[in-house]
């Protein structure tokens, strides 16, 4: 069976009270789904003897600007077993912009939910060490989002004196 | 040839304090490598034997700031960087040159974002600011030799004893 079908199959058994949406591009599957199971999914993809996704590659996240869900949260993972990439994605609202870490699952993915929390300010529950990555810590914005300035908040950042 | 055959026969030179003193100021030059990105590598090359910046009395590049009397401002200077290039500029001993190397240390370069400082001399006094992306060396030479004649322009009593404002450090 190829591993993408595998997947699928695996997610299907385990998971029936959840509702996925897999799509694929140019030969990569991405899997989305509601953001309270994220913990629960990746425990499982990790775990699972015959998927042993190991690698927690990135954790990312898109802002649409004026969708109703504005950001989605994406997660890249590694399967070193079948040298399989697996994309899951999450849609957040604004309103409530938080996520589940999934620093239980993999350890990784502290620095790379500290930047993702930096640039776009989605919140990571029951994350160990919830500081920002680049901004000084005093810093107000996220950079990445859509409705931040590319020349940034004049005053923002202080420099020193003269 | 030169000095000594003028000064075989026990001869003597009569000259100005400020001369000697600029003189052998600007003909030893010591740098401080303020290598932040990759203007450093071109930075290091003109150190090499090909370029080689010893002939210009700078190859003694210190790193600690202590000891230098010329700061090379080598990369992109971010808003979160500039404090520490600051606290670096501050540490140097009266009287000190800034070179600011590069495009980014110049104007921002080619980062027009809200995290790159646009241009050092909003918190630095930069006194020859070098085009490039990066400089070759020898236009980093090129800086050098500006600076070495702005030296030599100066009067030793234009840099009076004055203690400059040291930052307070605070335990946290």
């Amino acid at each position: 069976m190829e591993t993408k079908e595998l997947v699928v199959n695996k997610l299907k058994e385990n998971f029936s009270d959840i509702s996925f949406e897999f799509s694929e591009f140019r030969d990569e599957l991405s899997v989305s789904f509601d953001k309270k199971h994220v913990v629960k999914i990746c425990k499982f993809l990790k775990e699972e003897p015959d998927l042993e996704f190991l690698l927690c590659e990135d954790v990312t996240a898109v802002d649409w600007a004026k969708r109703k869900n504005r950001f989605t949260v994406v997660y890249h993972i590694f399967s070193l077993k079948h040298n399989f990439r697996l994309r899951l994605k999450a849609d957040i609202d604004e309103s409530d912009c938080k996520v589940d870490s999934v620093t239980s699952v993999w350890k990784t993915s502290n620095w790379q939910e500290r930047e993702t929390y930096d640039m776009y300010g989605i919140e990571f529950n029951n994350h160990p060490d919830p500081r920002r990555m680049y901004m000084p810590e005093d810093f107000e914005y996220h950079p990445l989002r859509k409705d931040f300035p590319l020349m940034g908040i004049p005053g923002s950042l202080p420099l020193p004196k003269k | 040839m030169g000095l000594e055959a003028k000064l075989n026969k026990d001869g003597f030179l009569t000259t100005t304090l400020d001369a000697m003193i600029s003189w052998s100021r600007k003909n030893s030059v010591w740098p401080m490598p303020m290598g932040i990105s990759c203007c450093a590598i071109e930075m290091m090359a003109s150190g090499d034997p090909k370029y080689d910046i010893a002939r210009f009395g700078s190859e003694v590049m210190r790193f600690t700031p202590r000891q230098c009397d010329l700061m090379i401002v080598a990369g992109t200077v971010t808003y979160k960087m500039s404090h520490v290039v600051k606290k670096i500029y501050d540490q140097m001993p009266d009287p000190k040159w800034v070179i600011a190397m590069g495009a980014c240390t110049s104007s921002g370069g080619m980062y027009r974002s809200y995290s790159v400082v646009q241009g050092i001399d909003q918190f630095l006094p930069v006194d020859i600011y070098l085009a490039g992306c990066p400089p070759r060396p020898d236009n980093l030479l090129n800086a050098l030799i500006q600076i070495q004649e702005k030296i030599g322009r100066t009067k030793a009593r234009e840099f009076q004893d004055s203690l400059p404002e040291l930052p307070v450090l605070q335990n946290n």
